[in-house]
């Protein structure tokens, strides 16, 4: 087929390599007006212009010729690259516990995708173990891919999907769970499958990893370690995501599945656990709880999945000078629920007022939580808070605004009741609200300080 | 005991150093000072280069940090630990090197500096777009180095697991491919120039820790590769010095300790391509691929005799037997130490390897530096690290020797090592001495070593292949258009080969080139004989034998700049003063940049005196000269009367014009 000859190539660039019959993988000689360059001709990603041939020349690097300037083209040789992750079984352990990889299409391993010039996930206990053989001292895994999409295209099909397979698994018998996911929502399908997957008797970890297994300093083969020793030999059985405490290789923390968010857009250690500490920290060595109450591990298999979400829910993240229509909108769209990040304690501003009403008066579940992050939506406060409250927003403590906007979703997949609903939003599952929030539980060191700096060069960061 | 006192090995009738002088002399390894073309001839002497300049560029290459400030190595405002891993390359192969350093099991450490390191140097955000400035000096240097210029620049990664770049891989993009320098004699050609991000300086490597700092990293850093053109050492010098001359032509890269770096490529006809790594100075390179070439030379010799004497060789293997401590009664203080510490110790029998242990590699070494110096990088065994049975001076006593080669069940001909270290260092160890004795039948291995000043090197590393290269998936590639490339190619300074020439027919003396040409001194000599007058000669030897000179003897008081000199010679020539005051006045100039010419016509109490005042105390002067001659020499009064005249006269007359009257 034409398409797999010129892989990736498309117009002009496309024209002059048939022209001179010369196929992606060929090895050729191309004379130019800048001289002559000897080399294979490289896919080239579908995203980059069509006025440029990619070519890996003799030294192992990669350059692009300008097709204006090429005058022949002559096909010396073909050797198409076989780019395979070594697969061999992962082998079986007796006496280590059962662990099961679920994929959903992240990065834990992953290889090049010509077609994008991005990097495209690998997974098989066979290629994992090939990456990383440390995971076969650790447990006996077993993987199985539920779906393969990106972190941004996570949708509650996806959520639901996971529940279920989660549930299948735990009655057969895991000793512990894994999903690998990509990082971006991982925080939304952590609180997504808390309140799907409830009293789990065994862990189940979400792991992803910040930068992509294709480099050397990936923070991917050692959060898979961490997150199958969770899942293997921790004795918290919750819904916990599982990535870098700090940037350095040193541990990982878990996180409670409805408190965490990510944080950085690159930074290793960009999963921080809001308005509380971490639950543990992870080693190779184990898992060493900080919080003193968790669900333990439990032999049984009684676990309730709840595999339910209303898609017409929003959050809207307020801004100065919002105009109503935007809330409007929302109810004219036939939105049922949408999830206010207010600012400050939990606001908004007046001439939405109206639109609250509106809203209110459809039947639209309305709940407020801060943009804020840390602290409560505490609307007693001012005036504008308890006008809110009146006109039927209502505050959600201090529930994180994506963990709302899942909680919401799920909630309105089984009732569509106001109190009911407001019952289960404000009965925490699993600490999307807590009652307290430890002094601790806030902590944004700034950079500059003295003692700020002194911590800095004593401490990893 | 007197059986103690004696030489380990005389009642087995082998001397070590009698078959260290013998495998010499067998490699007909001389000094370079008596080493001839024929000698290089005879061996196939075969060296290529990859030269590293730094670019003078006010940011690093792929984030905004400053490029050029440095830290000091104890001194830094955080550390970050890293671990690397192999991955696979583009064409899906793991690569040697990169297997072999995760063997090490390494903790890198990095400190960091808050004003050198941003999120991009920690690997913690992707990079930003490519430096332009520093890709259009490299583009610049291409073009005057002939190399065909790309269409479109690819940002490769290439896989370091060494932690010298926290992400494992350096950034690099090929900017131009194919293209020649001129040597005085020959053409070299040139394989490729690359820009790329430059590394990490390393502060410490000792057992697992290896730690880095972070400033220079990142900095833009451009490698010219040669073809293996080069037959004979001082041609690789001659070339290397060539490459940074006209690197330096450009004005736009970067000088000092450091700033410039050559990595030296060497093998003998039947050895292989090794790597001399990060010779700081061009003029190490003649001794350095000298004694390389010999190393590979004998490397073969050995393998022959291996190879006739152990036919079996596919299935040699080593045998091992763990010691214990209380059997021996070692003096040797690391073996008193590692026993203090509970470490490991371990015989090794290398069967049919008598003699291999002390075969020449180097001046002052033997094979057996190669298996100590790999158990240092691959097993992270501090050195000393190992003990042998063909020492020129044992540290293990002989009857140790005869109760291990008894347990070990050694047969006359074999060889015995002892290696001592943490247990879980032990397994890589062993193997790694199996592995390097059994690249012994194969003849050189493939490896980049580190260079010492005295022209002998270690192993650093296992060559790394194309293997390692990878695309980088966080940048998107370049495009070059003819504009650019047509636009930077008309400003570009002229040739090196051709300022030679230039020089050559202006007179100036060879012996100043070098001076000239490292300092980029060329184009202000050019515009001082141009715009001033003088002549070329005067000029050339100003910079290259007296300012020169001045460098190494004194110290400025404030930042001394060339075109200093240029204001120099023009307030001479407008003075109306004779060029050779410069000659006095520069070492004042160079010393107080700052102070106006005429302080330092005071300084050096420098008096204006007429031309005919001067000429007209000759006859007295003569005169003078007939009362207290003591012979009839004719030049006798014409130098006595110079020498009289000569402070007075310089810089009021020429010299030469006074000499002549006279």
């Amino acid at each position: 087929m034409a398409e797999d000859i010129f892989q990736g190539y498309k117009g002009l660039a496309l024209e002059v390599l048939k022209k001179f019959n010369v196929r992606v993988w060929g090895q050729a000689d191309v004379l130019t007006t800048r001289g002559l360059f000897k080399g294979t001709i490289l896919p080239r990603s579908e995203n980059d212009d069509d006025k440029h041939i990619v070519m890996k020349i003799i030294t192992g690097y990669n350059i692009g010729l300008d097709i204006a300037t090429i005058s022949d083209m002559k096909e010396t040789g073909y050797k198409k690259a076989n780019y395979k992750i070594p697969e061999k079984e992962f082998p079986y352990t007796q006496g280590l516990p059962k662990v099961k990889l679920i994929g959903t299409g992240g990065t834990i391993a992953s290889r090049l995708d010509y077609r994008t010039g991005a990097v495209i996930p690998a997974f098989s206990p066979g290629e994992l173990y090939g990456a990383v053989p440390e995971l076969a001292e650790i447990c006996n895994l077993t993987t199985e891919k539920v779906f393969a999409v990106f972190s941004e295209n996570m949708a509650p099909e996806n959520y639901k999907k996971l529940a279920i397979a989660i549930g299948k698994e735990i009655e057969n018998g895991v000793d512990g769970i894994v999903i690998g996911h990509g990082t971006d929502t991982l925080h939304h399908t952590a609180a997504a499958l808390t309140y799907m997957v409830q009293n789990p008797p065994v862990p189940i970890v979400l792991v992803g990893s910040q930068r992509s297994s294709d480099r050397p300093s990936s923070d991917a083969a050692l959060n898979l370690m961490h997150a199958c020793t969770t899942a293997g030999h921790g004795d918290i059985a919750e819904v916990m995501v599982c990535m870098f405490g700090p940037t350095s290789d040193e541990y990982g923390f878990l996180h409670r599945g409805t408190r965490v968010r990510k944080m950085h857009s690159s930074y290793r250690s960009t999963f921080r656990t809001i308005g509380d500490t971490p639950l543990a920290t992870v080693t190779r060595r184990g898992v060493e709880p900080i919080k003193k109450e968790y669900n333990h591990r439990r032999k049984d298999r009684n676990v309730t999945i709840l595999p339910y979400f209303e898609e017409k829910v929003a959050i809207v993240y307020y801004y100065p000078n919002m105009q109503p229509d935007i809330i409007d909108s929302l109810v004219q769209n036939g939105y049922k629920g949408i999830i206010i990040a207010g600012t400050g304690l939990g606001h908004v501003n007046k001439p939405i007022y109206p639109a609250i009403e509106r809203a209110h008066a459809a039947g639209v579940h309305m709940y407020m939580t801060v943009q804020t992050l840390w602290g409560y939506a505490h609307m007693f406060v001012y005036d504008t808070g308890r006008d809110l409250m009146a006109k039927g927003i209502v505050p959600a403590a201090n529930m994180l605004p994506e963990a709302a906007y899942i909680k919401l979703g799920w909630v309105l997949g089984q009732t569509n009741d106001p109190e009911e609903v407001k019952r289960m939003m404000l009965t925490p599952v699993n600490d999307e609200t807590t009652s307290r929030e430890p002094y601790n539980g806030y902590l944004v060191y700034q950079g500059g300080v003295p003692e700020i700096e002194d911590f800095i060069r004593k401490v990893r960061k | 005991m007197a059986l103690h006192k004696m030489h380990p090995n005389m009642n087995k009738n082998f001397d070590p150093r009698e078959n260290y002088k013998k495998t010499q002399e067998a490699a007909g390894y001389i000094p370079r000072s008596k080493a001839t073309q024929k000698t290089y001839d005879e061996i196939g002497f075969m060296s290529g280069l990859e030269v590293h300049q730094q670019l003078k560029t006010k940011e690093k290459l792929f984030c905004h940090c400053p490029a050029g400030i440095y830290q000091k190595p104890n001194v830094f405002d955080a550390e970050v630990i890293r671990h690397m891993r192999p991955t696979l390359s583009e064409l899906g192969e793991y690569d040697g090197t990169a297997l072999m350093e995760f063997k090490t099991r390494k903790n890198i450490i990095y400190r960091l500096k808050n004003e050198t390191t941003c999120t991009y140097e920690v690997d913690d955000t992707p990079p930003f777009p490519l430096n332009r400035e520093a890709l259009n000096i490299s583009i610049e240097i291409s073009l005057l180095s002939k190399l065909n210029i790309v269409g479109e620049v690819h940002i490769t990664r290439k896989q370091y697991l060494d932690g010298s770049i926290p992400t494992g891989f350096q950034r690099t993009a090929i900017i131009g491919v194919e293209g020649e320098i001129p040597l005085k004699n020959k053409k070299v050609r040139l394989i490729q120039l690359s820009l790329e991000e430059d590394s990490c300086r390393e502060v410490s490597d000792i057992g697992h820790t290896r730690i880095y700092r972070t400033d220079r990293l990142g900095m833009p850093l451009i490698e010219t590769v040669t073809y293996p053109d080069m037959a004979n050492p001082d041609e690789v010098k001659e070339a290397c010095d060539y490459i940074r001359f006209l690197n330096r032509s450009t004005g736009k890269v970067r000088t000092g300790i450091g700033a410039g770096r050559q990595d030296v490529n060497v093998s003998c006809r039947g050895g292989s391509r090794v790597e001399i790594k990060g010779v700081a100075h061009t003029r190490w390179i003649p001794e350095l691929t000298h004694n390389e070439s010999f190393r590979q030379w004998s490397l073969l010799m050995l393998r022959n005799r291996l190879v006739k004497e152990i036919p079996d060789h596919i299935n040699w293997k080593i045998s091992q037997l763990a010691l214990d401590y209380y059997d021996f009664n070692f003096s040797y203080k690391p073996l008193k130490e590692s026993k203090e510490l509970k470490h490991r110790i371990i015989a090794v029998n290398l069967p049919g390897f008598r003699g291999a242990l002390s075969h020449f590699t180097q001046p002052g070494k033997m094979f057996a530096n190669e298996l100590t110096e790999r158990l240092k990088v691959i097993a992270c065994l501090e050195i000393p690290n190992m003990a042998h049975t063909e020492e020129f001076d044992p540290v293990v006593p002989l009857e140790d020797w005869e109760s291990i080669r008894k347990l070990l069940g050694s047969a006359q001909n074999d060889a015995q090592v002892l290696i001592w270290g943490p247990e879980a260092d032990m397994k890589t160890a062993l193997e790694t001495i199996e592995e390097r004795c059994k690249m012994a039948f194969a003849g050189v291995p493939n490896e980049t070593r580190k260079s010492f000043e005295n022209g002998t090197t270690i192993f650093e590393r296992v060559l790394p292949g194309a293997d390692r290269m990878y695309p980088d998936t966080d940048s998107a590639p370049i495009p070059l258009e003819d504009k650019l490339i047509t636009e930077l190619g008309s400003s570009l300074p002229q040739e090196i080969i051709d300022r030679y020439h230039i020089m050559k027919s202006w007179g100036i003396p060879e012996d100043t080139y070098t001076y000239i040409f490292k300092k980029d001194l060329f184009p202000l000599i050019e515009k001082i004989v141009n715009e001033l007058g003088y002549s070329p000669s005067f000029v050339g030897r100003l910079f290259g034998h007296k300012l020169k000179y001045i460098e190494g003897h004194s110290k400025p008081a404030a930042e001394f700049s060339y075109k200093i000199v240029y204001g120099l010679l023009k307030f001479i020539s407008e003075q109306g003063l004779t060029p050779e005051i410069a000659w006095l006045m520069l070492p004042h100039v160079y010393e107080h940049p700052k102070i106006d010419f005429e302080s330092v016509l005071i300084s050096i109490k420098f008096k204006r005196v007429a031309k005919e005042q001067l000429f007209g105390s000759v006859p007295f002067l003569k005169s003078k000269f007939a009362e207290i001659q003591m012979s009839e020499k004719k030049n006798n009064e014409k130098d006595w009367i110079m020498g009289q005249l000569r402070k007075m006269a310089i810089g009021n007359v020429s010299l030469s014009e006074l000499a002549a009257s006279l």
